[in-house]
């Protein structure tokens, strides 16, 4: 039952989130929140030459949201701007819709649980609609997923 | 799981209560009667919406099917059967709250309606600038944010009262409050985040000896307590019709007379004028002055029969039997390594808020949700009161005389798992 949801992966990276801390040495970052559960997090991107080389992230959230957000950097380091986007795309189908798995989602396939919860679709994507935020403009405005 | 047992455990009850057959009282609730993901429905989420009885149901649909008409000023059959069905919850209400007249009470969409009706009607003709509105520190969203726009278009001041680590008023800071500036004092009876029952008399009786007014939210109180806004002394007092077991969408907000006289219409339109020229419009009586428009009418039959339901019952009983599953709940929760129930006032009412060491609310929510378990999670639309407790949401179960303390033996169990999954 709930195993679909809470898959060990899941687990283990919203108890040991990967890339939790800030980056002094940032080129961008942005603020997500999500005013129904309270969901804060500050993500941290350093982008040079259009690759994301680094990302990391900082905040408080229930253990969708942080594993979400934890395996998304290990997802992009040395994607380009656009290959990050685009990732973030199908893995937005991968939560909505009954199209088939993706393979290029790799880890992030543990999210496909999600799709039977739909009050739970906000706390997997807070992260990445925060990502979309900090790639979009140098100095992003708060972003919320109301 | 334990096995569920309806009986109240020895020593539980306070004084003599008559027995409380609660077996039997779930047989008039069908919705209780059903399987989530392969459990059976365990429903504490009563505080958000209570579930309603065959009493209800049947009185809504009676309307639609036998007495369908438009109410007041029609001549023909249905139309009169429908405004007297329609009427009589009226004065249904005046008994549930034992207003005075029954005139008194204004039929609204709910709790924050009749809130905004003082908001938008007294409070534009009576507050001025530098005047000041005083809340408490547990208020839900619904009555922080009217006064809090009303005193941004006056230049009026928004002053909180403080509460403890209990979420208990402060009822000195609160005396401190209160000066010649004080026009209004709007709290909640009961706390829809903590389940704090307030000194609600005291604060009242203090307000009315600072020359204030007051206004009393009563929705997270008439469920489980009598009410007597008389005995109280309330200026207003408004509550939520599907809180005590009636249809969303309908709601009364009860004023005394010579207030409501006294404050200018809330909304214009149909049914409340006497004379309409293009010149000018007579604003017709209370309550009918802040009806406009055709109003829900079959939420307002149904809301009868709820209120019909809960006298059955018996409101003393309802509270004897719902107090001792909250002691029972209060010490099982309490028993979890690792919860922290937050609100623990001396004085409650029927909410178990808690937090979880390390195990967001909103995981929680999901985790019982599959076992059948529905509680609310979040921060209750009471912001305020999460960030004086520093937890970004809490885990509420919330509490109806249709639960049983099997329910709660299955909460407890349930929350294990949710350990389990966690460890």
């Amino acid at each position: 039952m709930v195993h679909d949801l809470y898959q060990e992966i899941i687990l283990d990276h919203s108890k040991r989130p990967r890339n939790c801390h800030s980056m002094p040495d940032a080129t961008r970052q942005a603020d997500g929140y999500n005013p129904l559960c309270g969901d804060k997090l500050k993500l941290f991107v350093k982008v040079e030459n259009d690759i994301v080389v680094d990302v990391s992230f900082v905040g408080s959230g229930c253990a969708i949201s942080t594993a979400s957000a934890s395996l998304m950097t290990e997802s992009l380091k040395g994607k380009t701007r656009q290959e990050a986007l685009k990732l973030l795309e199908k893995f937005h189908e991968l939560l909505t819709t009954d199209t088939a798995i993706s393979q290029d989602l790799g880890k992030l396939v543990v999210f496909c649980g999600v799709r039977d919860y739909p009050a739970r679709v906000k706390c997997a994507t807070l992260a990445w609609h925060t990502l979309k935020s900090a790639l979009s403009t140098e100095i992003a405005e708060p972003v919320t997923t109301e | 799981m334990s096995t569920p047992s309806n009986q109240i455990p020895a020593g539980a009850t306070a004084g003599a209560t008559p027995a409380f057959d609660v077996d039997k009282i779930r047989e008039d609730f069908p919705v209780l009667k059903q399987n989530i993901h392969g459990k059976p429905l365990v429903y504490l989420d009563s505080a958000a919406t209570a579930q309603k009885p065959f009493a209800v149901i049947d009185a809504i649909r009676r309307f639609h099917e036998v007495d369908c008409a438009n109410i007041h000023r029609g001549v023909h059959e249905l139309s009169q059967r429908s405004t007297a069905a329609y009427e009589e919850t009226r004065s249904k209400a005046r008994r549930f709250l034992n207003a005075r007249n029954k005139n008194e009470l204004i039929f609204v969409r709910g709790t924050t309606e009749g809130i905004n009706l003082v908001t938008s009607s007294w409070g534009r003709k009576n507050v001025q600038e530098d005047d000041e509105i005083v809340i408490s520190a547990m208020e839900h969203h619904s009555n922080i944010v009217p006064w809090q726009m009303l005193c941004e278009e006056k230049g009026a001041k928004l002053r909180v009262i403080p509460m403890n680590d209990r979420g208990e008023l402060l009822m000195e800071e609160y005396q401190k409050l209160l000066n010649p500036r004080t026009r209004m004092v709007a709290v909640t009876h009961v706390s829809n985040a903590l389940g704090t029952i307030n000194p609600i008399k005291p604060i009242i009786d203090m307000a009315h000896a600072a020359g204030a007014l007051t206004l009393i939210d009563g929705a997270q109180a008439t469920p489980h307590m009598k009410v007597d806004v008389q005995a109280l002394d309330a200026d207003f007092y408004a509550f939520s019709g599907h809180k005590v077991f009636g249809p969303t969408g309908i709601g009364i907000l009860y004023g005394k007379t010579k207030l409501l006289n006294a404050m200018p219409p809330y909304q214009g339109g149909g049914d409340m004028i006497k004379v309409v020229t293009f010149e000018k419009t007579t604003y017709a009586d209370i309550p009918y002055k802040f009806e406009a428009g055709t109003p829900n009418i079959a939420g307002g039959i149904g809301l009868g029969a709820a209120l019909d339901y809960a006298n059955q019952l018996g409101i003393d009983r309802i509270a004897a039997y719902e107090h001792a599953l909250l002691a029972y709940g209060t010490e099982a929760l309490t028993q979890i390594p690792g919860l922290r129930l937050i609100g623990t006032a001396r004085e409650k009412a029927s909410v178990l808020s808690f937090v979880m060491e390390g195990i967001h609310p909103h995981d929680i929510g999901t985790l019982l949700d599959r076992q059948g378990i529905a509680v609310r999670t979040g921060h209750h639309c009471a912001q305020p009161v999460m960030d004086f407790f520093n937890v970004p949401a809490t885990t509420r179960a919330s509490l109806a005389f249709y639960n049983t303390f099997g329910e709660i033996d299955a909460l407890v169990a349930g929350l294990h798992k949710v350990k389990e999954v966690f460890a």
